[in-house]
């Protein structure tokens, strides 16, 4: 949106201004005809594909929303890279689905700014906005067959009956349901939901797709087939997706980059890797797969806890506080270990299978190791607890 | 109440296994419980089973099926010289319906059921239309608000027909204001009053039957699914696409209720347009009415009565059928 111009200070600044705003239209005029997009969409998005690595896809700044006296998001802000697949990951209540719903224009923000591609998308609602949304409940319209539900953004667009029908098609060759274009929702499985509901998000060729919940309705074995089905649909598509769920191992498995939310903030954001591995707070450690917690203070280059002094790659930005390492990576020793050696008696085992949970003592240790029959109850070992997988808290 | 282990022992209910232990112990309300929910054979549950619909079953053959016989019976007898039913098989009376009267074919009665037809069908349209939107402004107020809403629509229901067309009548008479502002607009005469007129009618059918088609229509509009709103706005639909294409069709279940709450009624009326319409707009009720009151004509009356119920039906069935059509609903 051009913004009213100040006053000039020199011919030369308006100069610039003018070079600068036709050099912005040019830009613009790309994706502002969404609408009328020729067939060689392709060629103009792989062209432009350069122009985008240089800028974000979609920026968010300072965005605040409150319903009545609910403060629901906290001053969000965070910059997603085109193509890049982004999950918002909290738990239920912590504001990820508003803010979802502020990107897709279905909400308007209190405060801040949303941004597509460089334009302005603050106060634009949804139905102008080059977004679409796949809804948590797949929100299919109930008296359209397969095929409407899929055609319903592109007769809103008022594309030709051919144009309409190639797309459709094209859409359902790459999710892969030719077979069940006559069907209405009703006579459709939750996967099959699913797809038609993606298929009618992406066959309007969004700049960017929403994912709310997508796969909450869908039993553990298909979301998990799905995880995958979707990630490579992503990669394949080159789109900008993001992604909003509760499911921290569906975060892991789709996400290019996470933006672990808590209470409208945004606490943490990273790869998958940084945030399990580097978690800044407990609440991301313990929200990520399960974390030990030990709390200690720093003396000299140690933290003194009740398992003794531990080294700790880098400093610790506390005097006293607390320290995360994942079960996992703590090392079951038969010897004392060179570095971070804790003694340990093993309280109780649980046999999972692919691994063995054991809970030691002192300190109520959870340590994850490969299944090993000399591991018992009350049996006395060594822990490695090193360095470069205790990771410092912020509280 | 409490038993004695005696009393106990005797119980009538037949021991089955391992469930004895547990029975036992129950007082008499839960001992009747038990017998009622028991399941025990087949058809013990069906001899049950019929026992409970015996009293409805007998309500419904005393005041439905014998009363439909005996209208069926006297639609095709005739009417003696003093009023009296004179018991023949004859098609006369609807012949006459048809307009083949004594001394020449005349459209008369078929007028008057195209018009009954007409006048129901403008009430329905005229009820739906001001309930669609009282429906969204009932839904969209505060939960605790809405029964109040929802109470102001059907108090008036709880009066009268009668009493609430004599109102109407007031209300149009030429002294109050409606009349005086219909002559200020020019259209009526001065010292006129607004009825009887076809207008008057239409005023008191919809307003009579406004509840039968808020009603339905409100629940309708309650259970709306707005993700699905939210989807048609998510994908470009203009502000008319998302109504007639996501508000709409959701609401095609409340919308048939609605209709044929209002149609029903509205075809058989006839305090209304005998007291709002006069004499030129005569309904198939006032006929009806007629012909059972001041004729004495009886068979007549069946006769136009069982018209009225089969065009009634034969509307409710293709209503039904292109229902059918729509397997989402």
């Amino acid at each position: 949106m051009d913004r009213p111009s100040a006053e000039s200070a020199s011919p030369a600044a308006d100069r610039l201004r003018k070079g600068f705003a036709s050099g912005l239209r040019f830009l613009k005029s790309f994706p502002a005809d969404h609408n009328l997009r020729p067939a060689t969409a392709d060629s103009i998005v792989a062209g432009m594909a350069t122009f985008a690595e240089t800028r974000s896809a979609l920026c968010v700044e300072g965005v605040c929303k409150s319903f009545g006296e609910v403060q629901v998001l906290t001053d969000i802000g965070f910059e997603v890279s085109s193509g890049e697949f982004v999950t918002l990951l909290g738990p239920s209540g912590c504001g990820k689905t508003t803010l979802l719903r502020i990107l897709a224009g279905l909400e308007l923000a209190d405060r801040g700014r949303v941004m597509l591609d460089g334009r302005e998308m603050t106060g634009i609602p949804a139905n102008r906005r080059p977004v679409n949304t796949v809804f948590q409940n797949y929100a299919l319209f109930p008296h359209l067959s397969v095929r409407e539900n899929i055609a319903f953004g592109l007769r809103s667009r008022r594309f030709s009956e051919s144009a309409v029908a190639e797309r459709v098609g094209v859409a359902l060759q790459i999710l892969q349901m030719e077979s069940l274009v006559g069907r209405y929702p009703h006579q459709l499985s939750g996967g099959q939901k699913q797809r038609v509901a993606l298929a009618r998000a992406l066959v309007n060729e969004p700049e960017l797709l929403l994912l709310d919940e997508p796969m909450s309705a869908l039993d553990a074995k298909l979301r998990a087939e799905v995880q995958i089905e979707l990630r490579r649909l992503q990669r394949r598509l080159g789109k900008t997706f993001i992604l909003v769920t509760h499911d921290q191992d569906e975060a892991m498995t789709v996400s290019d980059r996470v933006l672990v939310m808590s209470d409208g903030r945004i606490v943490q954001s990273g790869t998958p890797a940084e945030v399990y591995e580097r978690p800044v707070s407990r609440f991301v450690a313990e929200f990520l797969g399960s974390a030990n917690l030990i709390s200690g203070s720093r003396v000299n280059g140690h933290v003194e806890t009740i398992h003794g002094p531990l080294s700790v790659s880098g400093s610790p930005g506390w005097s006293r506080g607390t320290l995360a390492i994942r079960p996992e990576r703590i090392r079951v020793c038969s010897r004392r270990p060179g570095m971070n050696g804790v003694s340990a008696r093993v309280r109780e085992v649980i046999y999972r299978g692919d691994h063995m949970d054991l809970f030691v003592e002192p300190g109520a240790l959870r340590v994850r190791t490969a299944p090993r029959a000399d591991l018992r109850a009350g049996a006395t070992i060594w822990l490695a607890l090193e360095p470069e997988y205790l990771v410092p808290l912020s509280d | 109440m409490i038993e004695s282990p005696e009393q106990r022992g005797e119980s009538p209910i037949p021991e089955h296994g391992s469930g004895g232990g547990a029975r036992r112990r129950g007082g008499g309300v839960s001992r009747l419980l038990i017998w009622y929910g028991e399941l025990t054979t087949q058809r013990r549950l069906s001899l049950r089973g019929v026992a409970f619909i015996l009293v409805p079953m007998a309500w419904l053959v005393g005041f439905l099926i014998l009363p439909s016989a005996a209208l069926v019976a006297v639609g095709f007898a005739e009417r003696g010289a003093y009023g009296e039913i004179r018991w023949s098989f004859t098609l006369e009376n609807f012949r006459r319906l048809l307009g083949f009267g004594l001394f020449d074919w005349s459209a008369d009665y078929l007028w008057i059921l195209g018009r009954s037809v007409w006048v129901a069908l403008v009430t329905t349209v005229f009820a739906v239309v001001v309930s669609y939107p009282l429906a969204f402004f009932i839904a969209s107020r505060p939960p605790r608000r809405r029964y109040l809403w929802l109470a102001l629509v059907v108090i008036p229901f709880c009066t009268n027909m009668v009493i609430r067309t004599y109102a109407w009548m007031l209300l149009f008479s030429q002294h109050m204001p409606f009349a005086r502002l219909a002559h200020l607009l020019g259209l009526i005469r001065a010292e006129t009053s607004l009825y009887p007129s076809v207008w008057a009618v239409y005023v008191g059918m919809v307003s009579s039957f406004l509840p039968f088609a808020t009603l339905p229509l409100y629940t309708s509009v309650e259970r709306l699914d707005w993700s699905i709103v939210e989807a048609a706005e998510d994908l470009y639909a203009s502000k008319r696409r998302i109504f007639f294409q996501a508000i709409l069709p959701q609401t095609f279940p409340g919308l048939t209720v609605a209709v044929i709450l209002t149609f029903i009624p509205a075809m058989g009326v006839f305090v209304v347009p005998d007291m709002l319409g006069g004499a030129k707009t005569m309904l198939v009720g006032n006929l009806i009415q007629q012909q059972f009151g001041a004729s004495r004509d009886w068979p007549f009356g069946a006769a136009v009565s069982l018209a009225l119920m089969v065009l009634t039906l034969a509307g409710l069935f293709w209503l039904r059928r292109r229902g059918e059509g729509a397997e989402w609903v």
